[in-house]
């Protein structure tokens, strides 16, 4: 049901979507979504993960073409077919990954694309110029001779703005602009944002952080499963309002068995820190317990620091600082092999890049990260590949992954049956622990819901889950205890049963 | 986005289909070069192939480019191109002399020539290591260490062969003769007067010690997963770092057994440049026998039969050099490695799409 | 004095003359490696280059044919390489190596099916070679004491391509650093996402590196054969490709540097060349002259270990781009 977008403004939408189709596959990523975006405004568009924000900016700056739809910019069709044509209409867009050439300076990296002639020193004086301007103008200082790999974070983003402008965007959309940046490099950027719509820009900010909507928008939309589910005028509503259109009313949870008491304390983690492989601290400071029995779920959209707390956790990747006490006893920092030896196994986030080899057969990817177990070796310590065949047939059928054919190669399986290969390949080693980041991604329906009873009958078995996911709906109907991850702290702990409304505030930052 | 070609036709049909290529390509070389392809053809066939002596000298050229190949491949198997055989080869042919030169005269064939053996590998392995350190610990690309450490070793051997090693007395860089050496397979009843030695049979123990020890044990699973995936390697726990410093130390080992067919079997003294390209050529036979031990022996033949081939061509058709096969050997490697996805296009859409 | 000068004048005409090949070399590596496209086949295309240039003046008495034969000669390698790399994102290094022994095998086999003289092309008479261009006013600038004699015979009396090679060292550095094409190759070679958000063809701009690597490669073929030599012999690139190589690795992807270092590895060829036989003072052992003959290499592998200074590469060398989808 969309509302009607209130206290409209005269004058042509500075952009406007009709109808914007996009399926990849049998996804529909874009499902006959409008957006009216108005000149001299700031316009949030919100929305879980998958909900189709993505796909929609990249269809606005040419990234994809849609599937059917109509674009307007300043009243006029639009036909936007490459990133050319978006910037020719003035529609820039600030990535979450930023496009910068490190080595290069900041008048360097502006002035790429557009240098204004063959020779860059004519060039040179003007994009000097246009960034004196521009400072004045936004308050978007920064040194044109520095050099980008010298510079904060906060800083390369002005760069990407600085750049934007320079090309002359009239609409601006960043995505998830705030994810790296400090609570003071934050209020910097609304301050930029916000004297971008005094002079008649339209900006549009793509974000998850509802506390975000709420401070600088004018305006905001909401997506959920590919479709616009509302437009509203910021000042008109609340975050409450906002969490809960974007997480939508579940069904009730199915009746789940009532867990088993909780036992002892299996993994005990102490104010873990962990930076990303880019030198950025994405876990600040988490601590919870784990016992056995339980299915602990860890809730929160994507980019808060999951996905290296997992790495953590398994040995992939080594904590700053912390502790990480397993059965009680503080763990000196190992490596993954060392993780499984000790019995906590892992299934990961993303199966393709890590957890399976996409040109080994199955029964060779069934063995991955135990290569060294007695259990295939033979004579001399050699691999036996009859051992291996007959253990990946057991396990298939144990499993259900289809086809049961252990040679086959390890990419030829659907992705269910990978993930269930994967899983089966982790639960054999019948771990007191499991760490499991999105399970289910990917994966057919039938599939999931095996994927799920496996989990809880792991728990039932009086082992422990830590279960990381986006899909709100996963988390609830499988987790005993509930932990919302938000910018890389814990900011919630809720036991089953929790109101959807209440979670979808946490993971949005609301409180 | 190709769909992947059945197993038979990745191993098989591709690496044919480029050589066949090759072959065509090379025809046309020899037509410019004012030459008939049919007769340099024959020529190339019956030189490698035509008598027990052709035969024999193949098999000897065989053996080089098996070690080559395996050197290469096995290194492959982990992601690294080790473009250093050349200069593993050569720093395990002094690794050979020196014992042999130091201990000829007092230990008897038997233990010499193993002793020999392990010291050209201790060697090769050595001069493959260091790259595989830097390239483990310090980040230095492979492919321009290795380079160089070929060049450096040439001018090594080039100081020690002058200067050093040199049989007092005479103008050849070269030492004195080893009192002993490993016997040829004519002593065993192979016909002919070929120089093909028992440096054969240990270039094939060696190809199956490759596959027992990539395919079969725990240790080259590791190897695979970190050329396949490293980040699946870093999942599993698998420590790359060290996969990569003892891949290039076995990958230089492998190398010496260039060393051990010339320097040992042959030649039974050291002199410069025995290596012969041998190097060079490896990398083509470890894309055509796309890394794997039976492909890398099969190329193998293939190239020792061109080298033998090429020098009965370069006699039999004087305005051909030897050097007319070395055209087929790059154009096999542009065909297998650099355009290789040119006839992986077109190929998988003869194939049906897989369930 | 007149002592000194005897020894020195020499060796220093001989460093530019040696390094002359080098600078070409390296600059072409420079613009293939700072577009992205790793380019381990400069030697191949010199020596096709040596060879069509040798071949082309032989025949046609012309030694400025033989220049074009070899741009021609060796772009066509080039052009392959950028086909391989660029459109079918292949390995960079497996063509790299696939050209330089196609070339050796290539030049070879035509060498002696074409001219019958054992794999060389015949003698090149004095108007096919290119000759030495003796500085203007050379007769009375030599009556200056010291300096005269020392501009005289270092810096006169080159080929015109030992200072068209020392030139296109400022002009590169120009190109790259102060022209819109040259900013946008550099950025191709860090962060071709970057320069594919701005809506710039990467693929183009990397296939025009890759041609200027063959041009420039020509040239320094042309320079062995022609200008250097009187003619093409069996592998007469002798591995200058590599040390080309090293030089750019050690200049750290830099033209001035690239200079430096092309002209220190001349002087290390040329006072090795001097040296041999001689007995170090003292020691009474002869000096080791391989040594100085494997230092550029050496030299390049303690940078690349960081050892010493740190050999920075564009950072997105080797890597084929393909779009984020």
């Amino acid at each position: 049901m969309i509302a009607k977008p209130r206290g409209s403004q005269s004058g042509a939408p500075a952009i406007e979507c009709r109808a914007i189709t996009k399926r990849f596959g049998h996804v529909l990523a874009n499902d006959a979504v409008d957006l009216s975006v108005q000149r001299g405004s700031i316009h949030g568009v919100i929305g879980e993960n998958g909900a189709g924000k993505s796909t929609l900016m990249a269809i606005l700056h040419g990234f994809y073409p849609m599937d059917s739809g109509e674009i307007r910019v300043d009243g006029r069709p639009a036909a936007i077919r490459s990133s050319a044509d978006a910037i020719a209409l003035g529609i820039e867009m600030v990535h979450q990954h930023f496009m910068l050439v490190e080595p290069f300076t900041v008048l360097e990296n502006i002035m790429l694309g557009a240098e204004g002639g063959a020779l860059l020193a004519k060039g040179q004086a003007a994009a000097r110029q246009s960034l004196a301007r521009l400072a004045q103008d936004y308050g978007l200082v920064v040194d044109p001779d520095a050099r980008i790999e010298d510079l904060p974070v906060g800083t390369r983003q002005r760069v990407e703005i600085l750049k934007a402008l320079h090309r002359g965007a009239e609409i601006l959309i960043l995505d998830e602009p705030t994810g790296v940046l400090t609570p003071q490099e934050a209020d910097d950027l609304f301050r930029v944002l916000r004297a971008l719509r005094d002079e008649g820009k339209a900006v549009i900010l793509i974000t998850h952080k509802l506390r975000e909507v709420m401070a600088v928008t004018d305006h905001v939309s909401v997506m959920r499963g590919g479709r616009m589910v509302a437009h509203l005028a910021t000042a008109e509503t609340s975050a409450a309002e906002l969490g809960e259109l974007m997480i939508g009313r579940r069904p009730g949870a199915a009746t789940r068995p009532t867990p088993a008491t909780p036992g002892v304390e299996l993994l005990g983690v102490a104010d873990l820190r962990v930076r990303d492989g880019a030198g950025v601290a994405r876990v600040r400071g988490v601590s919870f317990t784990l016992h056995a029995g339980e299915i602990l779920g860890i809730a929160g959209v994507a980019g808060n620091g999951q996905t290296e707390l997992l790495e953590a956790l398994s040995g992939m990747r080594a904590p700053d600082s912390g502790t990480v006490r397993l059965r009680g006893v503080p763990l000196a920092p190992c490596d993954a092999g060392e993780m499984r030896r000790l019995g906590v196994a892992h299934v990961p986030e993303d199966r393709l890049r890590h957890g399976l080899i996409a040109d080994f057969a199955a029964q060779e990817t069934a063995i991955l990260g135990y290569q060294g177990d007695p259990m295939w070796r033979q004579v001399l310590g050699l691999l036996s590949g009859r051992a291996m065949e007959r253990h990946t047939k057991a396990l298939m059928a144990a499993h259900d992954v289809r086809p049961g054919v252990p040679g086959l190669r390890s990419a030829l399986f659907s992705g269910g049956n990978q993930q269930r290969l994967i899983m089966g390949r982790e639960l054999d080693r019948a771990p007191d622990v499991l760490l499991v980041g999105q399970p289910t991604r990917g994966v057919d329906i039938g599939g999931i819901e095996a994927i799920h009873q496996r989990l809880r009958a792991w728990r039932d078995a009086g082992k422990a889950v830590l279960l990381v996911s986006v899909e709100l709906d996963e988390i609830l109907a499988l987790s005993d205890r509930i932990l919302v991850m938000f910018d890389g702290r814990i900011v919630g702990d809720l036991a089953a049963g929790a109101g959807e409304r209440e979670l979808g505030l946490l993971m949005a930052g609301a409180h | 986005m190709n769909r992947p070609l059945p197993r038979w036709a990745e191993l098989v049909l591709l690496p044919v289909l480029n050589l066949v290529l090759a072959l065509a390509v090379s025809a046309l070389v020899v037509l410019a070069a004012g030459q008939s392809p049919r007769a340099a053809f024959d020529a190339l066939v019956i030189g490698s192939f035509g008598s027990w002596d052709s035969i024999g000298y193949t098999l000897f050229y065989t053996t080089n480019m098996a070690f080559a190949g395996l050197a290469v491949a096995i290194a492959f198997k982990a992601g690294l191109f080790n473009i250093g055989v050349e200069g593993q080869a050569a720093i395990g042919g002094l690794g050979v002399a020196l014992v042999c030169l130091g201990l000829d005269a007092t230990l008897p064939a038997l233990i010499l020539l193993p002793l020999a053996i392990l010291g050209g590998a201790a060697f090769g392995a050595a001069w493959g290591a260091v790259p595989g350190w830097l390239q483990a610990r310090r980040g230095s690309h492979i492919v321009i260490t290795t380079i160089m450490f070929n060049f450096i070793a040439a001018a090594l051997m080039v100081y020690l062969l002058v200067n050093v090693l040199i049989e007092p007395g005479q103008m050849a860089p070269e030492t004195r003769r080893f009192a002993t050496g490993l016997a040829k397979l004519s002593a065993f009843g192979f016909p002919g007067r070929s120089p093909v030695n028992l440096a054969l049979p240990l270039a094939l123990a060696a190809a199956l010690a490759v596959w027992v020890l990539v395919w079969r044990t725990p240790w080259g699973y590791g190897l695979r997963v970190v050329g396949a995936n490293p980040d699946a390697a870093n999942y599993a726990g698998i420590d790359q770092a060290k996969r990569i410093i003892v891949v290039m130390a076995i990958s230089g080992a492998l190398a010496a057994g260039i060393a051990v067919n010339e320097v040992l079997g042959t030649h039974q003294k050291l002199i410069l440049n025995f290596t012969g390209g041998a190097g060079f050529t490896g990398i083509a036979v470890a894309l055509m026998g796309r890394n794997h031990p039976l492909g890398v022996l099969l190329a193998a033949l293939l190239f020792g039969a061109l080298a033998q081939g090429g020098s009965e061509l370069a006699f039999e058709m004087p305005e051909l050099p030897r050097d007319t096969v070395v055209v087929v050997q790059g154009l096999v490697i542009l065909f297998t490695g650099a355009l290789g996805g040119l006839l992986r296009a077109p190929l998988s859409r003869l194939f049906p799409a897989r369930a | 004095m007149e002592g000194v000068l005897d020894l020195i004048v020499p060796i220093l005409a001989a460093t530019l003359r040696v390094a002359t090949p080098l600078i070409l070399a390296a600059l072409a590596g420079l613009f293939s490696e700072r577009s992205g496209v790793v380019d381990v086949g400069l030697e191949g295309k010199m020596l096709a280059g040596a060879f069509a240039a040798a071949a082309t003046a032989s025949v046609t008495g012309d030694v400025w044919l033989g220049l074009g034969a070899a741009i021609l000669a060796s772009s066509a390698l080039a052009l392959l390489h950028g086909f391989a790399c660029v459109t079918l994102r292949g390995s960079q290094v497996v063509s790299g190596m696939a050209i330089n022994v196609l070339a050796a095998g290539l030049t070879a086999t035509l060498a002696l099916a074409w001219f019958r003289q054992g794999g060389q092309t015949p003698p090149l008479p004095q108007g096919a070679r290119f000759p030495a261009l003796p500085l203007p006013g050379a007769a009375w600038i030599a009556e200056v004491p010291v300096l005269g004699r020392l501009l005289v015979g270092v810096v006169g009396g080159h080929t015109a391509l030992v200072y068209l090679a020392v030139l296109l060292v400022p002009v590169a550095a120009f190109v790259l650093w102060r022209t819109r094409f040259g900013l946008r190759l550099r950025a191709c070679g860090e962060a071709p996402g970057a320069v594919d958000a701005a809506g710039v063809s990467v693929a183009k701009l990397r296939y025009a590196g890759v041609m200027i690597a063959g041009v420039l490669c020509g040239v320094a073929g042309a320079a062995i054969s022609t200008g250097q030599g009187a003619g093409f012999s069996t592998d007469m690139t002798a591995g200058r490709g590599f040390i080309a190589l090293a030089a750019l690795i050690l200049a750290n992807w830099k033209p001035w540097p690239v200079l430096a270092t092309c002209l220190l590895f001349g002087l290390l060829d040329a006072v090795a060349i001097r040296l041999q036989g001689v007995l170090i003072p003292g020691l009474g052992v002869a000096f080791p002259v391989q040594a100085v003959q494997a230092l550029p290499y050496v030299l390049t592998v303690i940078l690349l270990a960081g050892f010493v200074g740190r050999a920075v590469a564009p950072r997105a060398v080797g890597i084929p781009y393909v779009k984020e989808r």
